[in-house]
């Protein structure tokens, strides 16, 4: 990070998101202010049910919050109709999730076809496969590689639309240790390589530390953020 | 190609079986579309084109006698574009080298040549000089199944002369489209020909010079048909009419109507009931197709791709399923089309054939399979759409059992479990449940209709042919004659016994209901030609009154005991108010029946008889053919035995087809409305039935839940679909009664227990394909596949 202002890519005032079911109201999102910078990588902590997916799904115009506002850049999201929401996904966001996602009917290439396919300027679906070092497995069918892989597919996916920001959820979730820390690398250069904003969901407190800011969430607010003075590799982190 | 597209390649070539046990229900549909719409059009192109260049009448009518000179009077008659009046008459042929015998009905030429209605068409050589009383035009198929070239030559028994006649020409005419015989039940060229002849050798043989028999108009545009009918009988009634009548009544023409009527009710019926459950099959699939990817869905929502792309995109899953169906369709139709078009070519004389199967009816058939597929695809497709990005990431929520009576009833029974997951699914999915039972239903009904068919058919068979007219042959006189000749008759070779019958065209009045028909008069100890009704009683026809047919006594409005005017033609013309003995129940024609002796005390005439019907002893058959071709006075010889023998074979050889077809009909959608549901009941139930297997279940246990779910709905669906079969038969048979005939409605527990047989035989088939899924399933990623 330079020393001038950060630049704001993201920017929340007080989103709430309730679930009503049946007589009970759920809060996921009970009033969450929150900035994130061009460029930053943040990570995003807290207990289950704390409502880190549905603040990420909101920022990633999956959802809409039930109140409150939210902006990306200068474009206001909070009220956005569908369609719109739609052109922002696909112009702008990657999405990582934790069960990868990946098509069982197309090839590892086919899988991020499917994306560049519908993206304005995105890069060679083999460039970004050889990005996440799976340049030789490009012909391969979801059932035919390891979690790891998969996942790495699946990043693969989300960043050969060039997207600025990037919402993974749980990426690691699935993943033991070696394989969890092949995929951060990856994330890890994306965001050194281009970057692009990050944005991470994980239980894994261990991978707070390569992070430039933590978030920690309890009962659909932020508890605390902080800084990283100092980060880690990928490679560094064990759990 | 896009991405997007492979996978629906993929995901299409991954469901195929799935996929082409739909498209086969649907290329049914689009098969018999096209088949009717295409047969449909081409027959009545071909008869309206045809009519429309051989000038085909529209007004016909018969008499006795009429001098020529009426020729101006009825061309006078407002409406009148032309008149033909001809000399028509029959007569025995012998025809060398056939052993049986023939019959011809023998039409006068106009002296100037060729007529100007109902014009033939030379298919070979030339007609008739006009001037010449030996040479003979024959219809071209009476030719062919005898084997005629041209310069051949046969006998015919003129008016009392055996004359030589030499065939110089073969034709076909729009009035024979379809030809039958006098007392036929079928076409059959090889007995019964067309013979066109010069008007000097028709006039001299039937006595008929200076005057004509028969009439044929043709009217303007616009006239009235009515009118001009009345207005021919005013004229021809003093020469003896036989009343005069359109088109509808002529012979071949309305057998040709009726035959485009029933391929018009096909092309209505049949196809929606197979679009119909073909929807279903491909909605089912879908809605568990969207259910198995709610987190692709999901994925290509966040990634970017709006609803209507995702909608597309499933919907172009159904467009896929169509085209293969669709494309079955037309191959299976076109071929089809073209088999029925030889068959009619078989039945109908027509000169050509326009089939048109034009792009129309392909596009028709297409569209409307294409149109019903994609609506069954809307409701998924559509839910597809609409199911949020969010909400697609996460795993769907179970259904939602809930305790009901039918589980405390089903506690209660102690039933085991695998029992009450088959029953509990059942209830879960009461729409889903009720429409599979609704298409085997279906295919049930498919097979039961046609049998009842059968069985209705034989029951009139049996009825007309061995109960009512029991004769082995009917010696048709050429005019009526003394009952004397009985005695002569009998007197013939093999003739074991003969009895004489009277018939006599009359119109049938009452206020101002009116119907023609022909009056059967015969001796009330009549042992070969009885009247029977229904249920086989015989009839006594009592002297003092007329005994007329349900059918008829309904059209006309009366009942036992009221009065009816009977105008008898053809003579004298004499209406006599006659008294209504009896009215009785049979299962076809417009009978109506009188005693012979009462009909010559009120025509005031000697004993006569109009044809006389033999029993005969088969050994000498041959001899008696070979006296009657030089017998003088008959019109025509109908060999019962032969006619009840062919009817029979005809029959039976359609029927079996018919069954055919439709049992592969039946047999296609059980197995499409099984297969796929078989399918997605293991889809749904793979992690359950693998945890079953992990708890211990033996495999035969666990394949029970699946095969009983199927089975136990193809067992319900039997009674409805025995219902529906039955309700279906009875209204297209309350349809077909008309003029004609009434189809009983014979139930017998076969026809049921084959649909039966077949409905659920196929659907067990389907589901042991199913089964062997399960013995292949993979336990461990069973239990991991996340849905
Ligand atoms: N569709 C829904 N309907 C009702 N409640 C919901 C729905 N989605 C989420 N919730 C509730 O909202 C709250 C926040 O959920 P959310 O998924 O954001 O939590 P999370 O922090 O991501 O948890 P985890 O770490 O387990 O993924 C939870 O209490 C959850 O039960
Ligand atoms: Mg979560």
């Amino acid at each position: 990070m330079g020393q001038e202002a950060p630049e704001i890519v993201f920017r929340t005032q007080g989103v709430t998101k309730v679930y009503q079911t049946g007589d009970v109201k759920v809060f996921a999102l009970a009033g969450v202010d929150l900035e994130l910078y061009t460029g930053e990588m943040a990570v995003l902590l807290g207990p289950s049910g704390s409502g880190k997916s549905t603040l990420l799904n909101i920022l990633g115009g999956l959802d809409h919050a039930t109140a409150g506002r939210v902006w990306f850049r200068d474009t206001e999201l909070t009220d956005m109709p569908d369609r719109a929401l739609t052109r922002y996904r696909r112009d702008h966001v990657g999405f990582v999730f934790q069960f990868y996602n990946l098509v069982p009917s197309l090839t590892a290439r086919e899988n991020v076809q499917l994306v560049t396919d519908v993206s304005p300027d995105p890069m060679p679906a083999e460039e970004a496969l050889a990005l996440v070092g799976l340049a030789n497995r490009m012909d391969h069918f979801p059932s035919e590689m390891s979690g790891g892989e998969q996942q790495r597919v699946a990043i693969a996916r989300a960043i050969a639309k060039r997207p600025e920001i990037l919402l993974c959820d749980e990426p690691t979730g699935a993943l033991d240790s070696a394989t969890g820390v092949q995929v951060l690398e990856v994330l890890q250069d994306i965001n050194a390589r281009f970057g692009t904003t990050t944005v991470i969901i994980t239980h894994n407190a261990e991978i707070q530390r390569m992070a430039h800011r933590v978030i920690q969430f309890a009962d659909g607010k932020i508890s605390s953020v902080h800084t990283n003075e100092t980060r880690l590799a990928p490679s560094e982190i064990v759990w | 190609m896009q991405a997007i597209d492979r996978k629906l390649l993929r995901d299409f070539s991954r469901l195929w079986k799935q996929a082409l046990a739909i498209a086969l229900v649907l290329a049914c549909g689009v098969a018999i579309l096209l088949t009717a719409l295409g047969m449909y059009k081409s027959l009545s192109d071909t008869r309206d084109t045809y009519y429309e260049r051989n000038r085909f009448a529209d007004v016909f009518s018969a008499v006795q006698r009429a001098p020529e000179r009426l020729v101006t009077e009825l061309a006078a008659i407002e409406g009148v574009w032309a008149v033909e009046t001809r000399t028509v008459g029959s007569a025995v042929l012998d025809v060398p080298g056939s052993m049986v015998s023939v019959t011809g009905k023998i039409l006068s030429l106009p002296p100037d040549g060729a007529p100007r209605l109902n014009v033939p068409i030379l298919k070979t050589g030339r007609l008739p000089d006009p001037t010449s009383t030996d040479e003979v035009m024959v219809n071209h198929n009476f030719a062919l199944a005898n084997g005629f070239q041209l310069g051949d030559f046969f006998y015919a028994n003129l008016n009392g002369q055996k004359r030589q006649l030499t065939i110089t020409g073969t034709a076909q005419s729009p009035e024979f489209i379809y030809t039958i015989g006098p007392g036929a039940l079928m076409p059959d060229n090889a007995t019964f020909g067309i013979l066109w002849m010069s008007q000097v050798a028709v006039a001299a043989a039937f006595d008929m010079t200076g005057a004509f028999n028969d009439v044929a108009l043709k009217l303007s545009k616009g006239a009235r048909e009515e009118n001009v009918i009345d207005a021919v009988d005013r004229l021809l009634e003093p020469y003896g009419s036989l009343g005069a009548y359109g088109r509808d009544l002529q012979a071949s023409h309305s057998f040709i109507d009726s035959e485009i009527k029933q391929l018009q009710n096909m092309a209505t019926v049949l196809p929606p009931i197979f679009f119909g459950i073909s929807a279903f099959l491909v909605s089912m699939v879908m809605g568990r197709i969207i259910a198995l990817e709610r987190s692709q869905i999901g994925l290509l929502k966040a990634v970017g791709y709006s609803n209507l792309e995702v909608c597309l995109h499933y919907l172009m899953l159904a467009v896929l399923i169509a085209v293969v169906g669709i494309g079955i369709g037309w191959l299976v139709g076109g071929w089809l089309a073209r088999q029925m078009a030889l068959l009619y070519a078989e039945y109908f004389d027509f000169p050509f054939l326009i089939f048109s199967t034009s792009l129309w009816v392909y596009a028709a058939s297409g569209m409307a399979a294409m149109l019903t597929t994609t609506l069954g695809a809307a409701q998924a497709a559509i839910k597809a759409a609409r199911l949020a990005p969010a909400i697609a990431m996460q795993p769907p929520v179970p259904p939602q059992f809930k305790r009901s009576w039918i589980d405390r009833a089903m506690a209660t029974m102690r039933l085991s479990q695998p029992t009450i997951m088959i029953l509990r699914a059942l209830i879960r999915w009461p729409v889903r449940s009720g429409l599979t039972m609704l298409g085997l239903a279906l295919a049930v009904s498919t097979v039961v209709s046609p049998s009842f068919f059968t069985y209705s058919l034989n029951k009139i068979v049996d009825s007309a042919f061995y109960e009512s007219a029991r004769q082995d042959g009917m010696l048709i006189l050429s005019h009526d004659m003394p009952e004397i000749v009985l005695a002569t008759a009998a007197d013939l070779p093999a003739v074991l016994q003969a009895e004489g019958q009277q018939y006599h065209p009359v119109i049938l009045s009452n206020g101002n209901h009116e119907k023609r028909t022909v009056i059967q008069a015969g001796r009330p100890d009549s042992d070969l030609s009885r009247v029977i009704d229904k249920d086989g009683k015989q009839i006594a026809v009592p002297p003092g009154g007329v005994v007329l047919t349900e059918r008829l006594a309904t059209q006309l409005d009366v009942r036992i005991g009221d009065t009816v005017d009977v105008k008898f033609l053809g003579g004298r013309q004499e209406t006599h108010a006659l008294r209504v003995t009896d009215i009785i129940a049979q299962y076809f024609g417009l009978g109506a029946y009188m005693d012979l002796e009462y009909v010559n005390a009120l025509l005031r005439q000697s004993p006569r008889i109009s044809l006389i019907n033999v029993s005969l002893d088969d050994t000498e058959i041959i001899d008696l053919h070979r006296r009657l071709k030089d017998i003088p006075s008959l019109a025509g010889i109908v060999m019962m035995t032969d006619t009840r023998r062919s009817f029979s074979e005809t029959i039976e050889q359609n029927i079996g087809v018919v069954n055919t077809i439709y049992i592969v009909i039946a047999l296609l959608i059980t197995i499409g409305v099984t297969y796929n549901g078989a399918r997605i009941q293991l889809s749904e139930r793979s992690r359950e039935l693998a945890s079953l297997r992990i708890l211990g279940f033996t495999r035969s246990e666990v394949s029970y839940i699946l095969i009983g779910e199927t089975m136990l709905l193809s067992v319900l669906a039997q009674p409805l679909g025995w219902w529906i079969g039955t309700l279906i038969t009875a209204s297209m048979f309350n349809s077909f009664s008309s003029d004609l005939y009434n189809m009983p409605l014979v139930i017998h527990p076969a026809i049921y227990a084959k649909a039966s047989f077949v409905v659920l035989l196929a659907s067990f088939g389907s589901v042991m394909l199913v089964r062997r899924r399960l013995d292949k399933q993979n336990l461990v990623s069973a239990m991991k596949v996340r849905e």
